[in-house]
Parts: C-alpha cells; structure tokens; sequence
C-alpha cells in the first residue's frame, strides 16, 4: 500500500512539474529560447495568490485567477520588454537575459515580501464535524480521503493536482491542434520566416505564447505551494530547473512529451526519496535523465533532428 | 561540344559490371569501386543498386535531376550515412567499417553542395585544418611550443600557401573565410579538401552560382589539379558544359537508380537521359 | 614569410598577458601599500578564482561551441579535493606556497578526471542537450558532495556516502563532513598564486588556440559535418577542450576553497555555473580578455553596490539586462552610438574653442 501511496503522491508532484514543463517547453518551441525566468513567475503567482486570499481575504478560486490574470500579464510585459528586442540576437545572449530577468524576479519579490517564509494557506480542505470520545462535537478540517480502511490516503490536493493537470493538457492539445492561433503557434516553431509570409503575426503568436505559459506557471504555483506550503523568493527556482529536466527529459517543444516527463520525473523523484534516500534524491532524478538522453539523445517523445548534408 | 581542355586522350574501356574507366587507369586499382551500393531512410529507397567504378586518374561525373540521390551518393562514399546495403571499396579496400574521419584517412576529400568552411577561421587556418592529419605534434607540444611545434607549422603554412596558389588565393590567406565571396569560398573548399592529401576528390556542384567566365576558370583548375595531383575527381554538377567538357566517364541518376554509364557522347545521346531531363516525348 | 609574422590573434595574446600583468602590478603595489579598500583587498584572491573560472567556461563556450551549464561542478571537485589534499599535507609540507601549489593541482587533476568521466557521454550529445546534461552532472556533483565523509587517519584516507561510517582511529581526522563541508581550512591562498594561475591558463589556452588541437576544436565549433570530412575526430577534440576546461575549472575552485576557512557544496551549485556563463556571454565568446574583465566587475559589481543594501541584487539584475539589451539589440546599439556620437561632437566642439581661444591668446 506504501507502493501506492508513493506512486501518487509521485503522480501528483509529476503533474505539477508537468504543468511548469509545458511552459518552458512551448516557449522553447517556438522562441527557441530556454526561459529561465519561468520558475520565478511561478513564485510570483503564488505570492499573489497568498496575498489575495490571506491579506484581501479573496475566495481561493477567485485568488487563483487573479494570480492567473497578473501572471498572464507578467509574462507578457516580460517577453516584450526583455525577450523581444533580441529576437535576432544570438541564442546564449537571449539565455543570461532570461538569467537576468530570473534574478530580476526573485530579488524584486525579496524587496516587496522580504524573504521571511510565507505559509501558504490550505485551500483544498473540508471541514467535518467530529465526536470526541468525550461528547463535544469538534469542527476539523480534513484534507484528504482514506481508502482501503486507512491505509491508503489520498489528499484532496493530490487529486486536484492531477485533474487540473490532466484538464490542461487536454485543452492544451485541443488548443494547438484545432483553433487558428494554435496552428499558427506550431507554424511558428517549425518555421518562423514561412509563417510570416503566410500572414501570420510571429510577434503576437510569440506574446500569446509566453501568457499561456505564464498563467500556467501561476497554477502550478499555486498546486505547488498548496502541497509544500512554504513560500520564499527562491520557492520557484529548483521546481523550474526540475521542470525544466522534465521537458527536455520528455523531448523539448512537445507537449505531450512535457506531460510524460513531468510525470516521470515526480514518481522517479518519489521513488528515489522513499527507497533510496531523501538526499540524494536529486542526484537519482538527474542520473535517470543522462541514461535516459544517452539513449534517446532527443528526449522520449522529442523528434530526432538530422542535419541536412 | 567543341572540347576546350585536352584530356589525356584515354578512350574508355568497358569492364565488368558495365563500367568504364579510362584505358591509361587500366590496369592499376580503380580508386573506388561500388558494389550495390544503397540506402533507405525509413522505407524510402534514396539510393539502390549503385555500380561504378573510377579509375586512378579519372575525372567523372555524377549527374542527375533534382533530388536523384546524388549528394546522398557522396554522403554514402564519405560515411555520412552509413549504406543499408552494398559494398564500397577504396584502393581495393573495404571501407565498411569505417567512420567519416577513418575514411577521410584513407583517401576521401570532399566539398560541400551548401558550403561548409570553417567560418570563424582565417582562410589559411582552414587549409591547415585540412593538413590536420599530416601534422604530427600533438596538444601537450603545441602548448609548450616545442621546436617540433614552430617547425611543423611552418611547413605547415608554407604547404598551405602552396595549395592556395592553385586559385591564387595567397593574398587572402590572413581573410576569415566566412568573409569571402561566393566563388572564394568554394575554391576554398576545394583547397582543404585537396589539403587532406586525397586520391579521390569528391566535389559537390562546385560551379554552383558561378558566372561563365568563372566556371571556365574551375574547368581549368579541374583539369589542372588532376594533373598535377594525379588524384580521380568524381564531382557533381548541374552545368553540362563543364560535365560533358572535363568529365571522362559519366554517370546518370534518377530515382536513385542509375540509369546511363558512359563518355559524354554516349551520355548526350542516350535515350534514357534525355527523358529524365526533358521528360517522356508524347506519341503523336 | 616566417610563422613569426604577428598576427591580429597574437596582437590580441599579448594585449591580453599584458592587461592581467599591469592589473596585478598596479593591485599588488596599492595592497602591500594599504592604499586598497578592504574591500577590494579581501576580493582579490575570489576574484582571480572567478577569472579563471571564466576564461575556463570560455573555452568551452566560446572555442568548442558547446553550452556547459554545469561548470561550478569542475569548481566543486577542485575545492574539496584541493583542500582534502591540503590539510592531508598539513604536517609532511611546510611551506604553505607548495602546499597551496600541489592543492591546485590535485583539485585541477581530480577535475579532469571527472571531466572526463562526464565527458564520455555529455559529449555523445549536442546543443541545449548537452547543456541540460552538463547541468544533471553540476546538480549531482553537488549531491555527492554534500553527502561525502571523507576522513584520514594512519591507515589511510576512508571514505563513506550519507552516513560517517569512515570509522577513524584515534588521532584521525575527519576532512569532509557530509553537509558541513571542510571546515578549520588554513587559509594559504594568495593574490600571487591567483596571478600565476591566471597566466597560466591563459598561456594554455591561447597556445592551444594556436595549435594543431586547438584549430580542430574550433573547426568543430564552426562546422562539425566539415571537420569531419577532414578527418578531424569529433569526440577527441571535443573531450580535450573539455577536460582542459574543467582542470583550469578545478584548480580555480582549489584557489577559491583555500581562501575560506570552510569550504561547503552549496558554494557551487546551479547559480555559480550560471554565473560564469554570465562572465563569458557579456565579456564575448571566445574574447579571453573581455572573460576576465567581465568576471572581475560582475565579481566586484555586487559588493561595491552595498550603498544600495536591499537594492544591488535587483540592480545587478537590471544592468545585466540592460547591458545584454545594449550590447545585441540594433536598435538600442545605434542609439548608444548615436549618443557617443553626439558627445564627441560637443567634445571636439569644446575642443576647438579651447584650441580657438588659445589662438586668441
């Protein structure tokens, strides 16, 4: 049962990598560029998230859309301001923009909410009333379901995590697959000079791709904060390396191949930490991604390149 | 075709497996000898059943229409791509296990259809890059800067100065290559490759996007590296001019078949190359 | 014609040798002087560390052409090994200069065995794979060391993996200590030696450079299928850029440990490597000289902007930004020029009328 147990909390970890991997992945597909910055907007989105429902006392739904909206946003003025002007610039200049933009993100939220830990609230709670042995009646908050008498618990926002994250990749593919700026998004990242001369508007696709990432990564931050609930400056930026590994574990610039590798990844990650060991645990996750790319050099799902000679 | 060079007057001769080879190549090895040769990526056939055979001094060609498998030709003698099926045999020697590098080694030069130079090196450097394997010195030397190091470079330049003046090219020796026009550009591909001591010149369209007089001048060098390298040359080209001009033997691709062998008379005449080119004549 | 003839790139060399001898002249004068802030003197040493560091990752990025995102692992070997092999000759070598020596070079040695470890199949890869890997190798190295209990005794030196089970004999010391790292280092590391390793990698890669070994790492930089053709082997080239780089990595991070009196695996994580890479980006792939300026002010960069206290992380961050902008966007690029432009025109005008009032006179 312990099996189980690890196998899901792995799932749900997974599905969060999965969802800040999708972010990194169609970005990369299309602007070729690996956008450091994204864990950081996943702590911002968190960040505002906590504010709107602690501070303002917002319901939980409506905090996470605001976290949403602002993140959306977020990502756009930071492709317009930072990325944008170097569209033609080499690639590794585009990469330390990114690094700047990341140590940007993370120092401006250390100004704003000081590096004091935030302990983000519990939204996926129920409260039960309870009989104490004693008479009183007790209202506590249960935050999971127990299967098979006990033995197997299941948090409510493991189960969460995993529908949200099962419902965008869903309506990420229908997205890409059947609307028209999906179609132009995956003109873009095939051929970027010929989709132009289709009439396609390369900028705009651009934008609207760094906002679907961007209001993305302020889900994941909240899913991740929900179920590691203590908030730094710093929260975003190993969960973003890790997803990261995730997309390119899976093949970057697929989105399926982000599902899988984020998947992968948490259960690996789990694994590793309840049978081998909790330090190294890392180490395992970063080992199992070298063997992986040294057989499929391209990732799981990600299409092998061959220069043209 | 008025004929403007003088080859060495060599009639073909005709050999197994209908091949042709200059008579002078006789009887010595032929440089390079394919035996049914082919490809295919993924189910799709690019080259099947490839014969030929080039004699030691021979300058041939390898024509084709547009996507008739001729660079996937080359790509297979320089191990690019591995065959699926087929043997090549260089100096008589199988070349089947070895690799792009071994069979630079052993014998095999060739220029690129989409110019590939060392960009970011200066034009000498590029032909010294060539020389890569007949200077000796290695790394720890060339830190120290040991004697062997100033006298091997040396020589070095100086072989590289030597090779640039085929094309007249000394004076750009200092040029970094990626700054080269056109036309210099595929000289200079052409040097390192000869820089790499070959016996077989492979050249991919090496008069491509060249103006008439300047492709005259290729003609010439052609010959002239022939002559005084004493190497075969099997060169692809669009230009018939220069195919039916410099080249002894012909082969004629299409679908990754081929479809005529032969001297340039032969080719002009056959049939079958006039409809790949031109297309089946309609009955009337 | 000779080889001697001087070239652009030896004119480059020995500008660069040059500009390092006359900065340690001029730095090494104003410290033994006490005329140096503090601040500046206590930086010295970390300063020449990250130097080397940068030009190390440039031969990577910029001669070989292949992104190492995981370079502060090089950095991590060198300092633990460095350190291990200085306090394990502590008692049998006096004089701390040789010790620090023999420390350099057994981290540099010990890193490029890892180099070449990592290198059989980082280097089967291309691209941002390669970078994602070297990334997994910087993370994992990190991990070993944090969890690595490496203790000496008479018996010899005893190694464990998450737990202390070196089981020492009395009298034995425990050098690494899992995630307390080295600690009570002799601090024997000198501005001197920082110098010399500093030329020292530099007389190593511009010889290289120049050499048979170096043009074929730079053919495969330019042109992989073409270097090939010419019977240049991928992999050796590729694998000797690469452990050379991580060696000059490996006695850079011995110099930087023996400058602290603990030296700890979180030193060298992920930031580092991307650190570095910011050292050799700005300064310009392949450009030696711009490495070592650029490592030098970005190392300085955040200490002298501690009058802004809370700021000069986010201030850091948007002249990174801002100069990255500068330097790669056309438009913003004509803008600066437009502006120097404009100020050497109201220069040269100032200039004539000093020139015309001194006619006058």
């Amino acid at each position: 049962m312990s099996f189980l147990n690890f196998l899901i909390s792995g799932i749900s970890l997974g599905s969060i990598y999965a969802i800040i991997a999708l972010g990194y992945t169609m970005v990369y597909g299309i602007a070729k560029m690996l956008n450091f910055a994204h864990g950081d907007v996943i702590m911002v989105g968190a960040y505002i998230c906590f504010f709107a429902v602690s501070r303002y006392s917002l319901p939980p739904l409506v905090g996470i859309l605001v976290a949403m909206v602002i993140c959306t946003l977020l990502g756009i003025i930071i492709e317009k301001l930072a990325y944008k002007p170097l569209r033609a610039a080499p690639s590794l200049a585009v990469l330390i923009t990114a690094i700047g933009v990341s140590y940007f993100l993370q120092n401006a939220a250390q100004l704003l909410w000081s590096s004091n830990p935030k302990v983000f609230p519990m939204f996926f709670q129920r409260m039960v009333s309870k009989t104490t042995p004693d008479g009183t009646v007790q209202i506590v908050p249960v935050n999971g379901i127990d299967l098979f008498g006990g033995e197997l618990r299941v948090s409510y926002v493991t189960i969460v995590t995993i529908l949200v994250c099962l419902i965008i990749m869903l309506a990420l593919t229908a997205f890409t697959g059947n609307t028209k700026m999906g179609k132009a998004m995956r003109a873009c990242s095939e051929d970027k000079d010929a989709a132009r001369l289709m009439g396609i508007n390369v900028n705009t696709t651009i934008s609207v791709t760094f906002a679907i990432g961007s209001g993305l990564a302020a889900i994941a931050g909240v899913l991740l904060c929900s179920a590691y609930p203590t908030l730094v400056p710093t929260t975003g930026s190993m969960p973003g390396i890790k997803a990261f590994t995730a997309a390119v574990f899976g093949g970057i610039g697929s989105i399926p191949g982000a599902l899988l590798g984020g998947l992968m990844l948490g259960v690996i990650e789990i694994m590793a930490k309840a049978y081998v060991s909790t330090q190294l645990s890392d180490a395992i996750v970063f080992a199992v991604l070298i063997i992986v790319l040294l057989v499929k050099p391209t990732g799981l799902l990600g299409r092998p390149v061959r220069e043209k000679v | 075709m008025a004929k403007i060079f003088s080859k060495n007057e060599s009639p073909l001769v005709p050999m197994p497996s209908e091949a042709y080879i200059p008579q002078r190549d006789l009887n010595k090895t032929p440089v390079l000898e394919c035996r049914r040769l082919g490809i295919n990526f993924g189910g799709l056939v690019a080259v099947d059943d490839f014969n030929l055979i080039i004699g030691r001094t021979e300058i041939a060609g390898l024509i084709g229409p547009n996507g008739a498998g001729k660079t996937t030709v080359f790509n297979l003698l320089t191990k690019v791509y591995q065959p699926t099926k087929g043997t090549i045999l260089l100096n008589g020697q199988d070349t089947h296990d070895m690799n792009t590098v071994q069979v630079c080694k052993a014998g095999i030069a060739r220029t690129f259809q989409n110019i590939r130079l060392f960009n970011n090196l200066s034009v000498e450097d590029n032909v010294k890059l060539g020389m890569h394997n007949s200077i000796q010195y290695g790394m720890v030397r060339g830190i120290f800067r040991l004697p062997s190091y100033w006298r091997q470079e040396k020589s070095a330049h100086e072989r590289a100065m030597e090779l640039l003046s085929i094309f007249n090219m000394e004076d750009m020796a200092n040029t970094k290559a990626g700054s080269l026009p056109y036309g210099a550009q595929r000289r200079l591909e052409i040097v390192r490759a000869l820089a790499t001591n070959p016996c077989l010149l492979l050249l991919d369209e090496p008069a491509a996007g060249m103006n008439p007089s300047e492709t005259a001048e290729l003609m010439e060098n052609i010959v002239k590296i022939r002559d005084t390298f004493q190497i075969a040359i099997l060169l692809i080209e669009h230009d018939m001019n220069l195919v039916m001009n410099i080249c002894e033997g012909i082969c004629v691709l299409n679908f990754g078949r081929i479809i005529a062998k032969g001297s340039p008379e032969d080719i002009q005449a056959n049939p079958a190359v006039i409809e790949a080119y031109l297309g089946k004549k309609k009955e009337a | 014609m000779t080889v001697k003839r001087i070239s652009k790139n030896t004119r480059t060399t020995f500008i660069t040798y040059g500009f390092v001898a006359a900065a340690f002249a001029v730095l090494q004068v104003l410290n033994s002087s006490g005329d140096l802030s503090p601040l500046l003197s206590g930086m010295l040493i970390p300063i020449c560390a990250w130097v080397v560091m940068a030009i190390s990752l440039n031969l990577t990025v910029g001669i070989l052409g292949e992104l190492s995102l995981g370079h502060a692992g090089f950095m991590s070997v060198g300092a633990f090994m460095g350190t291990t092999a200085a306090i394990a000759l502590q008692r049998s070598v006096e004089s701390a200069p040789l010790r620090l020596a023999i420390a350099i070079v057994v981290g540099a040695v010990f890193a490029a065995i890892v180099g070449f470890l990592i290198g059989i199949p980082v280097l089967r890869l291309n691209g941002d794979y390669l970078a994602i890997v070297t990334l997994a190798f910087g993370e994992i190295i990190k991990s070993i060391f944090t969890n690595l209990y490496v203790g000496i005794d008479e018996r010899g030196f005893h190694m464990s993996l998450l737990k202390d089970r070196t089981d020492l004999l009395p009298g034995g010391k425990l050098i690494i200590a899992g995630p307390m790292g080295i600690g009570g280092v002799e601090r024997i590391s000198t501005f001197i030696a920082g110098f010399v390793l500093i030329m020292i990698c530099l007389i190593v890669i511009f010889n290289l450079v120049n050499s048979r070994a170096g043009r074929a790492i730079m053919a495969l930089r330019d042109n992989r299928i073409a270097a090939e053709s010419v019977g240049i082997s991928v992999t050796k080239y590729k694998m000797m850029a690469f452990v050379t780089s991580a060696a000059m990595a490996g006695g850079a991070g011995a110099l930087f440990a023996l400058n602290y009196s603990t030296v700890v695996a979180n030193k060298f994580d992920f930031n580092n490597s991307i650190l570095v890479l910011v050292f050799v980006v700005l300064g310009g792939l392949g450009n030696m000289l711009g490495s070592i300026i650029a490592a030098a002010a970005l190392t300085i960069l955040p200490e002298a902007l501690r009058q802004f206290a809370d700021y000069r992380m986010l201030v850091y961050a948007i002249v990174l930004i801002l100069v990255m902008l500068g330097t790669n966007n056309p438009q913003i690029k004509n803008a600066f020029a437009t502006c120097f432009d404009w100020l050497k025109g109201v220069f040269r005008k100032q200039s004539a009328k000093v020139s015309g009032e001194r006619k006058e006179v």
